[in-house]
């Protein structure tokens, strides 16, 4: 019996270890963004394609030549997403429209609930308080787990180097700038102004504000405000954002949501079932073996 | 027989006296204005502010309510009916240069309460003027460079040597 009572003490004290966890894996599903947090509102109707944004980020953050001159405008030809060399891309949408064609700049949007930092196990991932989400890569093992979960298609996976395997995207110019309260590169750059700069309460209200006094100009959406739980980067849009190459069928709930039952599940995994397993491993080893053989002899038995 | 020519001169005057004003304050416009001054990828260069005047003749085109026909926008004209021309008229006196400095977001958070609260950056209202009035009126340069053309710093900040993707090889 003393075996037994061991056995129940074990499953106990692992529920009420994972049942602690769960609580806490709810909790963080709340979570609104930090109120000091910037953010950058993304004006389509003003954007007219010049790709200076693009050109900023390449110099600002040391990458690699590009392939072609940032005034080749043939890349619109096909939509693009950012890669482990350039951060950030402007696509072209609603090309024979008779409004004229819509660009959108595309770049990591800076979730208030990322699920790329969700979904490092190495914890790679933070989001600071101004509302960049960086990464370490000095921890990063290149599983390419954040490129899976992220509902934006964004991190970049960089091949280049098979000893020290990155995932790489934008990181609002933390380290240059936005740490020291500078707009990012991209944002001082553009010249229509279809970036703006802010505190990422302020930015919804003034995108709200342009809605109203501009119904026509504007449709009635401003995309990230509540998308996966609210993101940094905002966008206004003249048509529905699904048609300008947009994800119009993402919850407001947080990525982790998805996830966080599950998780909650993981510490009771983790100390339950090797317990579990084992008493019951021992229990019919018990059972078959009957009382006072040892391992030795039972496998001579076999 | 008494000639008319001191009446007709007098006449003549007399309108161009009436007229004076507004020839005055056309003629302290500038006729040419250095712009991009402190341009670090662009090349300064000259606008034809006179040309643009004999184009356009109505002032508050460009200058919206500061000079010229005053505000129509029935939006605009709750506040600014009574609204008069401002001393200063050129984008700069109102658009800042560094819209997203810390220093402007500081003012901006300080003055939460005005109603103007996204006003442009100087740049970006230069170019939503020009560019926004030549695009509409399917007239005047819409290209970056045929107002600005690059200098050094520009070309390389585009990489402008990289050729075309027809003709550019992948492997190179």
């Amino acid at each position: 019996m003393k075996r037994r009572n061991f056995l129940k003490a074990c499953i106990i004290g692992g529920a009420t270890i994972s049942l602690g966890k769960t609580n806490k894996g709810w909790a963080s599903g709340s979570f609104e963004g930090y109120p000091e947090s910037m953010g950058v509102l993304v004006d389509t109707t003003r954007c007219i394609g010049c790709r200076s944004c693009e050109a900023a980020c390449n110099k600002e953050q040391n990458l690699p030549e590009p392939e072609t001159s940032f005034d080749d405008k043939s890349v619109f030809e096909e939509p693009r997403r950012p890669t482990s060399t350039a951060y950030t891309v402007v696509n072209e949408y609603e090309k024979k429209s008779s409004g004229g064609p819509v660009y959108r700049k595309v770049q990591c949007n800076h979730c208030n609930e990322p699920a790329c930092l969700t979904s490092c196990f190495v914890n790679a991932y933070t989001k600071t308080k101004e509302g960049a989400v960086i990464y370490n890569s000095k921890v990063c093992v290149g599983c390419r787990n954040c490129m899976i979960a992220c509902p934006f298609n964004v991190p970049g996976y960089s091949y280049e180097s098979v000893t020290n395997p990155v995932v790489k995207k934008c990181i609002l110019c933390y380290d240059t700038r936005l740490k020291v309260g500078k707009p990012p590169a991209c944002v001082e750059i553009c010249p229509q102004e279809a970036l703006t700069f802010g505190h990422r309460a302020d930015l919804i209200k003034l995108a709200h504000e342009r809605i109203r006094e501009n119904p026509d100009r504007y449709y009635d959406h401003v995309y990230g405000e509540k998308e996966v739980g609210g993101t940094s980067w905002l966008y206004l849009s003249r048509t529905s954002f699904d048609k300008i190459g947009f994800d119009t069928t993402l919850s407001n709930d947080p990525i982790i949501s998805n996830v966080k039952d599950f998780l909650g599940m993981v510490p009771m995994v983790l100390s339950i079932w090797p317990a579990l397993f084992s008493g019951i491993h021992l229990l019919s080893k018990g059972a078959q073996d009957g009382h006072g053989h040892d391992t030795e002899t039972r496998e001579e038995d076999h | 027989m008494p000639s008319y020519k001191p009446l007709i001169l007098g006449a003549f005057v007399l309108s161009m006296s009436a007229a004076l004003p507004m020839t005055a304050s056309c003629l302290s416009a500038p006729d040419v204005i250095t712009l991009n001054q402190e341009g670090k990828l662009y090349k300064p260069f000259s606008f034809d502010h006179a040309k643009h005047i004999q184009l356009i003749k109505e002032c508050s085109d460009c200058h919206h309510h500061t000079t010229g026909t005053l505000v129509q926008d029935p939006n605009c004209v709750r506040c600014h009916a009574n609204s008069s021309p401002t001393k200063v008229v050129s984008c700069k006196g109102c658009h800042s240069s560094k819209p997203f400095s810390p220093d402007t977001l500081a003012e901006k958070s300080a003055a939460k309460q005005r109603y103007h609260q996204d006003k442009m950056g100087l740049k970006g209202a230069m170019h939503e003027n020009c560019l926004g009035c030549h695009e509409k009126r399917g007239a005047g340069p819409t290209g970056c460079q045929e107002c600005h053309p690059r200098n050094e710093a520009g070309n390389a900040f585009y990489n402008a040597d990289k050729k075309g993707k027809a003709t550019h090889s992948k492997h190179e």
